[in-house]
């Protein structure tokens, strides 16, 4: 098989490293190879955060190029468009519908992109979009958006549900087991 | 055989465990920091931060000359600062095995510049190895160790950002326990007077030529050939993967992993294969000049591919004229950034707020502090090297003041951690040249940058048990600065004043030691809570000027996000109409 490639983009503190040792960890499980790449020298602090996540028979590149992802998981919809270039052009981009405006933004200084909804819906040929926020406030957590995503991406790529909720339960703390399996089950079924 | 997933970090850390490590020490730097850390999690190795990478390596050197197996981690300027031992050590040599792992940063992710440690290992003379990904740096740290205690040398294991930290699967051994090799007392061996040293060098000199002659057989150096007959390309490192990734099987591959001494007759047995060879390599064209200096011609590196930042597979086809990937959506608006910010309740905000208002002129340093230099507070006025606040602050001052000339005020700033890696001797230098110069340590109590690192202040070691906790205003005063305030960094008045009193005096130095731990440390930032009252507010915007990512502008109002506040208070204390009040103990 060809390496896929799955791009996970977002704000330092949304959870997306975690949803990345789930996504990964099930991927070894399934018996492929896996390289995943992480910056996140920033993250504590609010930056943009990027994990690429690379599998197939044998890897080499732990980065991802341009016009290659398979999916790109965006968990906010500014960090959505930022890397859209790295969409291939039959994958799909799943974003949560999220708005966290930058310091800019913030301090009045530079505007945030009003129609990104609109223009992922006519333009990107694959787009999903997920209320990952009120998904996640249903099941009592809202930190469990990640994994509600992770759900979604898990369906998309017609990974193992089960192999998924095994690795779940293997890294989440015990107290916190039951609301994530939920969480990645309501993501599994959004698509 | 058991698998993990690990970083290289990790995975330098899993070597060290399995292959008999006993002694570790490092000081924090991305992107090394985890390598310390993932170490210090195993009871069988004695794992430290040291206050500086210098400390470090020479503690290293000494478990070395008592026997034990050493590793000493940190990021590429690091090395600089461990220089001095380091090159030293080349003639000493070594008794148990010892590696110095050098984590570069090319692109500068994390970092003030990009330099390419591979050029220390033939100006230090010693051995360097570059893993291409998780699995080989676990495998390599066992083969450095025992080249190191083989060919009686430290080893130079050198990674870079995307090796330190990807992860790859890595399949998992034992330990290998061992024991001390013994100690025995040479001080022609290792006391380094001109006598000594002169025979220590020519001895290195045959431990190089042994050295050369294991390069050319080291069975990770090899050449992978393909079909391919018009050229060949000679890589390193992650340069390597991305050769892979482009290539394939199809172009015939040499992949260098032992960097120094180089294996001249594989590398020239490759290269009379082909009419040309390229050589794909990350920074410097180390193995390209290397090469040429062999007499080839038919070489070419840097001509097309980049010697400034990291690499990819799409450079690298750019550079090679292949089809470049096709982009197939594309937003053309641009987008707001996002660029990293001082959290909300951050003690730095109110200190570089309050230096912005008094027009100083800022030197300071490296650390969370740094972004002091960013909008909206823009206060610093240089940033260099660890340590370098001091220094540059006092020889500011001494140039106006040869000239006969008042300097503008001049502070140098500095964290607590950064303090006690480089910053004391700066200080002792001021008192002792009879400076008037300020140092003003921000100190919140950890190594933040780097993800909360203990230090020598903290009162806990790298195992997190308690220890001593050096005072900084006790050092400040020992040597020798008579005017030491300490105040609370979260008020603007108590730091004002501070500065003040430092200002008018004019012949003696002062220390300033604002301090108020780190607003994420868990369980010692502020909760509480502050709102804006609207009917108060004249929308003056003068909050805005803190750059607080809590304080927010909502259609013609100035609103404080309640989810973000955590109650420092600063806004409050900066609002000229008293229109930020509290709203709240706890959230």
């Amino acid at each position: 098989m060809t390496v896929k490639n799955l791009f996970i983009s977002g704000v330092g503190g949304q959870g997306t490293i975690l949803a990345g040792k789930v996504i990964t960890r099930a991927l070894i499980e399934h018996g492929f190879d896996v390289k995943m790449s992480e910056i996140h020298g920033m993250a504590q602090r609010g930056g943009s955060v990027v994990t690429q996540i690379r599998y197939g028979e044998k890897v080499y590149s732990p980065v991802i190029e341009k016009g290659k992802a398979d999916v790109i998981l965006a968990f906010e919809k500014l960090e959505a468009l930022r890397y859209i270039e790295y969409l291939s052009k039959e994958g799909t981009l799943i974003v949560n519908n999220l708005e966290i405006p930058p310091s800019a933004v913030l301090a009045g200084k530079e505007e945030y992109p009003q129609n990104i909804i609109e223009y992922i819906k006519n333009n990107i040929k694959n787009a999903m979009i997920i209320d990952a926020v009120s998904k996640a406030k249903e099941l009592g957590d809202v930190r469990v958006q990640n994994i509600i995503l992770t759900g979604a991406l898990a369906k998309v790529m017609s990974f193992d549900k089960e192999k998924f909720l095994n690795v779940i339960k293997e890294v989440v703390p015990e107290k916190y087991k039951e609301i994530n399996v939920r969480a990645f089950e309501t993501g599994f079924e959004l698509v | 055989m058991k698998k993990d997933f690990l970083t290289g970090n990790e995975a330098i850390a899993r070597g060290a465990y399995e292959f008999g490590v006993t002694f570790a020490s490092a000081y924090p730097g991305t992107p090394s920091t985890e390598i310390l850390e993932n170490i210090a999690k195993y009871k069988e190795i004695h794992a430290e931060w040291a206050p500086n990478e210098k400390v470090a390596l020479e503690s290293a050197v000494g478990a070395s000359l008592a026997g034990a197996r050493c590793i000493v981690s940190m990021k590429h300027v690091g090395v600089n600062v461990a220089a001095d031992p380091l090159f030293t050590l080349a003639y000493t040599g070594v008794n148990g095995g010892l590696v110095l792992v050098s984590a570069d940063d090319p692109g500068m992710h994390s970092s003030q510049d990009e330099q390419d440690n591979r050029n220390y290992a033939p100006f230090a003379k010693i051995p360097m190895f570059e893993p291409s990904d998780s699995q080989e740096a676990k495998e390599l740290i066992g083969i450095v160790l025992e080249v190191s205690e083989k060919y009686d040398v430290p080893v130079l294991f050198r990674v870079t950002t995307r090796i330190a930290h990807s992860r790859g699967i890595v399949m998992l051994g034992e330990r290998i326990e061992r024991e001390l090799k013994p100690y025995q007392k040479n001080p022609q061996k290792y006391a380094m007077i001109p006598g000594f040293a002169k025979k220590r060098r020519l001895d290195l000199k045959e431990r190089l030529k042994a050295l050369k002659e294991y390069s050319e057989n080291f069975p990770y150096n090899k050449i992978e050939w393909g079909k391919n007959t018009e050229f060949g390309i000679i890589t390193s490192g992650v340069s390597y993967q991305y050769v892979k990734e482009v290539f394939g099987d199809e172009v015939s591959v040499l992949k260098l992993t032992m960097t120094y001494p180089l294996p001249e007759k594989l590398i020239s047995e490759f290269i009379s294969r082909f009419e040309r060879v390229y050589v794909v390599e990350e920074l410097d064209p180390y193995i390209e000049n290397s090469i040429k200096a062999m007499g080839y011609k038919n070489i070419v590196g840097k001509d097309i591919i980049p010697e400034i930042g990291e690499l990819s597979p799409e450079i690298i086809r750019e550079a090679f004229g292949l089809n470049k990937a096709e982009v197939y959506y594309k937003y053309d608006v641009n987008l707001p950034s996002r660029p990293p910010v001082l959290c909300a309740g951050c003690p730095h905000r109110g200190v570089f707020y309050v230096l912005k208002k008094m027009k100083a002129v800022v030197t300071s340093d490296i650390g969370c502090y740094s972004l002091g230099v960013l909008p909206p507070l823009e206060s610093i006025d240089s940033i260099l090297c660890m340590g370098a606040s001091i220094g540059m602050g006092h020889g500011f001052k001494k140039a106006y003041e040869q000239e006969g000339k008042q300097s503008p005020f001049v502070v140098g700033v500095i964290g607590d951690s950064t303090f006690l890696h480089s910053g004391i001797t700066g200080l002792i230098n001021v008192v002792y040249n009879n400076s008037n110069s300020v140092t003003l340590i921000v100190d919140n109590g950890t190594t933040a940058m780097t993800g909360h690192q203990h230090h020598p202040g903290t009162g806990y070691n790298a195992k997190e048990e308690p220890a001593y906790a050096v005072l900084l205003e006790e050092i400040c005063k020992a040597v020798g600065v008579k005017n030491v305030y300490v105040v609370d960094s979260y008020d603007l008045k108590a730091i004002e004043d501070a500065l003040k009193k430092a200002k008018e005096k004019s012949g003696e130095p002062t220390a300033i030691i604002a301090r108020r731990a780190c607003a994420l440390l868990k369980g010692k930032g502020p909760k509480g809570l502050y709102t804006v009252n609207q009917e108060k507010c004249r929308k003056c915007k003068m909050c805005l000027k803190l750059g607080c990512p809590a304080i927010q502008i909502q259609g013609e109002d100035v609103i404080i996000n309640p989810l973000s506040c955590v109650g420092c208070s600063v806004c409050a204390q900066v609002c000229p109409f008293d229109a930020i009040e509290k709203a709240g103990e706890d959230k």
